[in-house]
């Protein structure tokens, strides 16, 4: 489903992503670990196409589709969504106008029927109603005034609405607590696991992994993935730290 | 500020931005300014819109009486030069509310212009003003507060902010606060900026394509200026979206 291949990319004049090869099947869920400053949140924005990340080399196909060559909006319709590790506030837009917008955009794009006020209505209940949250949230304007936890619950169900094939989450785990942990793992798992589907989990904790259990698990050191395993790699990380996995490596 | 009978100049701090030589085109057509008295207890509603004609000036001349209220919304987005100038006085126990929004391409001057004359004490003011430019559009606000001495207790608001969609674009920004009676509350900020980038691209991931996340984020900013009535969008804010539209 998605290819990624000798993937260079850098931030300014700083190369970050130096030669990183990845790939994901339908039906997989990855995780990728790695110490601070590894690449791990510039893997996800160079793959959504966030300005100012430069990929000068390497390749990265999406369902046969080459990812780098189409505009983010484009990535979005084609089925990749990202999960912010800070999602952005947006004053004045509420999150169903947003979301509505967003999602018949994308079929729109797709050559899709767009969805009328009350279909679209319906989902978001459902979605919502999937991560424990309150509707009157989403009546409010996106992320303005949500805490960390909740910002990253409406990630969720935003990403339950678009209902993509590729999910990339970039420390969706960050910032919740244990019962908040506990609802977006679950809503993860009822949202992406799905054999045409597939998830790509940044995380720095073995804890997400508890809820959501990878098939795969990488470490990302210095640019490059260093070193891939099954789910027991994350118990290991947890307790061998980073530098001793990488340096073995 | 007195509404000037003379041809205005540079000189003239009220006419500093504007387009002088639209303004002497059109200066023999200006109608006096437009008179309205609120009476004692009284509400009243204004709107002025400037959306068409190469240069355009509108003068309101407004008295509110005591414990009157008027509601101004305008909006300035004639095709060439436009020019809103509201000159309040405001008696005790009196509101005066303003919503303007300036919506500006290419050559446009546009400006809104306001002074209001708290004379009397215990009275409100509060004044929104949201500008979009694109172009080398340049929208300027000149506000304008006056508070005497026996003017006690005067609560006067301002919030003027500027989006400016180009490198050639221009926004002004210009509070003015006269204050001789010393139990006031006068708040005014003033900020230009640009589209968040960060936003813009929040938007572009879910699949929002730039026009349509553009024109959600506009919407929101200039809404700002404008309150629903019975939860229906007012007419001028409709204005001032569809003007919005030629920005995209």
């Amino acid at each position: 489903m998605l290819k990624i291949s000798n993937l260079h990319a850098t931030v300014g004049e700083t190369e970050i992503l130096k030669g990183l090869s990845l790939e994901l099947n339908p039906g997989e869920i990855h995780a990728i670990m790695g110490p601070n400053g590894a690449g791990k949140s510039t893997l996800a924005y160079a793959l959504g196409g966030r300005p100012g990340y430069e990929v000068t080399k390497g390749s990265a196909s999406f369902d046969g589709t080459d990812l780098l060559d189409i505009d983010p909006h484009e990535r979005a319709a084609a089925g990749l969504f990202l999960g912010f590790q800070y999602p952005v506030e947006i004053p004045g837009v509420s999150n169903l106008q947003f979301l509505r917008e967003s999602l018949n955009s994308q079929r729109k794009e797709r050559g899709e029927k767009e969805l009328s006020g009350a279909e679209f209505i319906r989902l978001a209940k459902e979605k919502a109603a999937l991560l424990k949250m309150d509707m009157d949230m989403l009546k409010r304007a996106v992320n303005v005034g949500f805490s960390g936890g909740e910002k990253k619950r409406n990630e969720m169900v935003q990403m339950g609405i678009l209902d993509p094939k590729l999910a990339i989450l970039d420390e969706t785990d960050s910032g919740l607590d244990i019962d908040a942990l506990r609802i977006v793992g679950s809503g993860i798992n009822a949202i992406m696991r799905k054999p045409d589907k597939a998830v790509l989990l940044i995380t720095h904790y073995q804890r997400l992994l508890d809820e959501v259990k990878p098939d795969f698990v990488h470490v990302l050191a210095d640019g490059r993935i260093v070193k891939t395993g099954g789910p027991e790699l994350a118990l290991q990380l947890e307790n061998e730290g980073y530098e001793a996995i990488a340096e073995a490596a | 500020m007195t509404l000037a009978q003379t041809l205005p100049t540079k000189a003239d701090e009220a006419w500093r931005y504007a387009d002088l030589k639209a303004v002497e085109s059109v200066w023999q057509a200006v109608d006096m300014p437009e008179s309205v008295v609120v009476a004692a207890g009284q509400s009243e509603q204004k709107t002025l819109i400037l959306e068409t004609g190469e240069a355009q000036i509108r003068q309101l001349h407004i008295v509110l009486e005591e414990g009157a209220r008027v509601d101004v919304a305008c909006l300035a987005a004639a095709p060439g030069y436009g020019r809103v100038e509201i000159d309040i006085d405001v008696a005790s126990g009196a509101h005066f509310e303003m919503g303007g929004a300036i919506v500006g391409a290419d050559d446009q001057t546009l400006e809104i212009v306001t002074r209001v004359n708290h004379h009397a004490p215990d009275a409100t003011s509060n004044q929104v003003v949201r500008s979009v430019l694109a172009g080398k559009a340049t929208g300027s606000f000149l506000g304008k507060i006056d508070i005497a001495r026996d003017a006690q207790r005067i609560d006067a608001e301002q919030s003027v902010k500027s989006m400016l969609l180009n490198r050639g674009a221009t926004a002004n920004a210009k509070p003015e606060l006269e204050i001789y009676a010393d139990d006031v509350k006068c708040a005014h900020g003033a900020t230009v900026g640009e589209l968040d980038k960060q936003a813009l691209f929040y938007m572009a991931s879910r699949g929002l394509d730039p026009v349509t996340a553009k024109r959600l984020m506009l919407h929101a900013f200039v809404a700002d200026a404008f309150v629903d009535v019975d939860g229906e969008t007012s007419a001028v804010e409709e204005q001032a979206l569809a003007a919005l539209e030629a920005l995209l």
